[in-house]
């Protein structure tokens, strides 16, 4: 996929959120819109997968830590080819195989279970592990946010991945500096991120995640750093796309009402043709 | 029946004396030579745990995570997604105890194949005093769907109760001891996961028992005075599932139930065959296990007499059984 290319698949993406979230009445906003630019990278370009054969062995392995994102994980699988794109307005129903956090075990595609924070980052270090114990190629990518680096199971996997020189894993913290009660700074401050991952004996790319060529490129670096994880600080505006929701932390936790979701869903439209003409 | 003990298994003086965690650590080397998915981890316990035989012939699949026994429990989910066979170590108050939320959503909710290893379970920890003495172990595990809990009640059924463990496909949870105790089973006798056995028969009262206590209910018996009383006795080393068949057939014909072991007296095996009773044969039942208190510091002999763990605890309560059925 070209560049342009992609950027109009990201703006499908925050569409299919919009949609899924009025439909189902509840869920978070923030975080699946200001990371519909990285999943759309990781999906579309970055890694290794075959929709069509989920549990092909070959695959990139991808980790969801913060599963309250599921909606962009689920857009992002649909568009890929996982499962019908119409079976998105299922999220969080009844029935459905998209629940509200992801679960391994129901939906195709989707490697762990997730939701209560901190977690994912040490599975994605088991699946490192193991494909390194086996020989394995495949690289492993965790997508982290910012709020969970305050759970402490992730210093003991950051602490764990440095000691083990991973280089075959790829975490990509979603920086957009809210988190439920307000600003990440002022809820409990996280800053100097960077540095503390490098304390820990980590490779850190700071990127604008909103930048596909930057993701992409943070991406392909990675593979070339051998002696250490690496960790992608992906800079992201939270609602973004959507000029009410973005930077607005009251969005982190709250799906649009159907009229909002209609002005929502007409800017991302208006973004669209803005995307298709700039490349052109 | 009789196959299940050892030859003169009632000579204190004479039977071999070994921990539950020494059969564990043999078995883990063992397997891990028949099958290269089992892996190894430990929270800066190998030694203690008797993970260190497997580290040292295996060091490849060994990983030592440090104290980090979240961190750990979430490797050995990430490794078992990928087709692994992990077992982790450490005490049981840490794992699963620090970790349940761990082994709640990376374990049991994914169904990742992980084999849960708490060593140092009950008051025999003895001098460590009652932070490192696990009793709530079993209570909060056997209430997790998918996982599967165990309670091997010597150093060979601990033997096989691992080797079982590691063909068994899903998460499981198995408590182990620090204490030497009596290894009173015979190794000809396989572990199945899901049967309780039926090591005794007797008339009056049923005895459900699992974990190295299971060697004092059958001392206790031998002391009985009253030598007109026989009691049933079925050992109980898978707690989740719970062997119902058995139970309750036992149950039907005795009227009456003692339940022992080294938990707190709510949650663990005493209250599973509670459960099980009430909705399918009530029946009067006596529990022996701890009362609902911490321990403290002391000699595993001084803390058991302290807390009601005893041989003598033992008879009086199938004394109290049978006094009840007929009340």
């Amino acid at each position: 996929m070209t560049t342009k290319q992609l950027e109009m698949r990201a703006n499908e993406i925050r569409k299919a959120i919009i949609k899924m979230l009025v439909s189902a009445g509840s869920g978070h906003s923030a975080g699946p819109l200001g990371m519909a630019d990285v999943f759309t990278a990781l999906f579309f370009a970055v890694m290794e997968h075959r929709p069509r054969n989920p549990k092909w062995e070959g695959r990139d392995r991808f980790i969801l830590s913060c599963g309250h994102i599921a909606p962009v994980y689920y857009a992002s699988l649909a568009y890929a080819g996982y499962f019908p794109i119409r079976e998105l307005s299922s999220l969080r129903k009844f029935g459905t195989r998209l629940h509200g956090h992801p679960h391994n075990l129901e939906t195709p595609g989707v490697e762990t279970s997730s939701g209560p924070l901190g977690q994912g980052l040490s599975q994605a270090i088991g699946m490192a592990l193991a494909a390194r114990l086996n020989k394995e190629r495949h690289r492993v990518y965790c997508v982290l946010s910012d709020g969970e680096q305050q759970e402490g199971q992730i210093w003991e996997a950051v602490m764990f991945a440095g000691n083990y020189k991973l280089n075959n894993l790829t975490a990509i913290m979603d920086r957009n500096n809210i988190q439920i009660d307000g600003p990440t700074e002022s809820v409990m401050a996280l800053e100097p991120i960077k540095e503390k991952y490098e304390a820990f004996g980590w490779h850190v790319i700071e990127v604008d995640g909103h930048n596909m060529r930057q993701i992409i490129d943070a991406c392909d670096q990675a593979k070339a750093i051998v002696e250490k994880p690496t960790l992608i600080l992906a800079h992201t505006i939270p609602g973004k796309g959507v000029d009410f929701m973005e930077y607005d932390y009251h969005w982190h936790g709250k799906p649009p009402k159907p009229e909002e979701a209609a002005i929502a869903l007409k800017e991302l439209r208006t973004l669209g043709g803005k995307i298709r003409s700039e490349h052109e | 029946m009789s196959n299940y003990f050892v030859k003169d298994y009632l000579d204190e003086k004479r039977i071999e004396q070994a921990p539950t965690r020494e059969g564990f650590g043999k078995a883990l080397v063992a397997i891990g030579e028949q099958d290269e998915r089992v892996v190894g981890l430990t929270g800066d316990l190998s030694e203690s745990t008797r993970m260190d035989g497997f580290q040292k012939s295996f060091p490849e699949r060994f990983f030592e995570v440090g104290v980090a026994e979240q961190n750990m429990m979430g490797i050995a989910a990430g490794l078992a997604l990928s087709g692994k066979i992990p077992f982790i170590t450490s005490y049981a108050t840490f794992s699963p105890g620090r970790n349940w939320d761990q082994l709640r959503v990376s374990v049991c909710y994914s169904d990742a194949n992980v084999k849960v290893i708490g060593c140092h379970s009950g008051l025999s920890v003895g001098p460590d005093g009652a932070t490192h003495q696990a009793l709530e172990d079993i209570a909060i595990t056997r209430v997790l769907p998918n996982l599967i809990v165990v309670a091997p009640a010597d150093s060979n059924e601990a033997y096989q109760a691992t080797i079982a463990l590691a063909k068994y496909e899903g998460p499981a949870y198995m408590r182990l001891t620090r204490e030497k105790s009596p290894v009173f089973t015979s190794s000809s006798q396989p572990f199945v996961v899901g049967k309780a056995i039926h090591a005794l028969a007797g008339d009056d009262v049923t005895i459900i028992t699992a974990g190295p206590i299971s060697y004092e209910v059958l001392q206790a018996l031998e002391g009985l005075s009253d030598r007109d009383i026989t009691c049933d006795v079925i050992f109980c080393p898978t707690i989740k599932p719970l062997d119902q068949d058995t139970i309750l057939k036992s149950v039907r014909r005795t009227k009456a139930v003692v339940t022992v072991e080294e938990h707190q007296i709510d949650g663990g095996l005493g209250s599973a065959v509670c459960e099980l009773l009430a909705e399918h044969h009530p029946v009067p039942v006596e529990r022996v296990g701890m009362p609902n208190s911490f321990g403290q510091s002391g000699q595993p002999n001084e803390l058991w007499a302290t807390y009601g763990l005893t041989r003598k605890s033992i008879t009086d309560a199938v004394k109290r059984a049978i006094k009840r059925k007929s009340s």
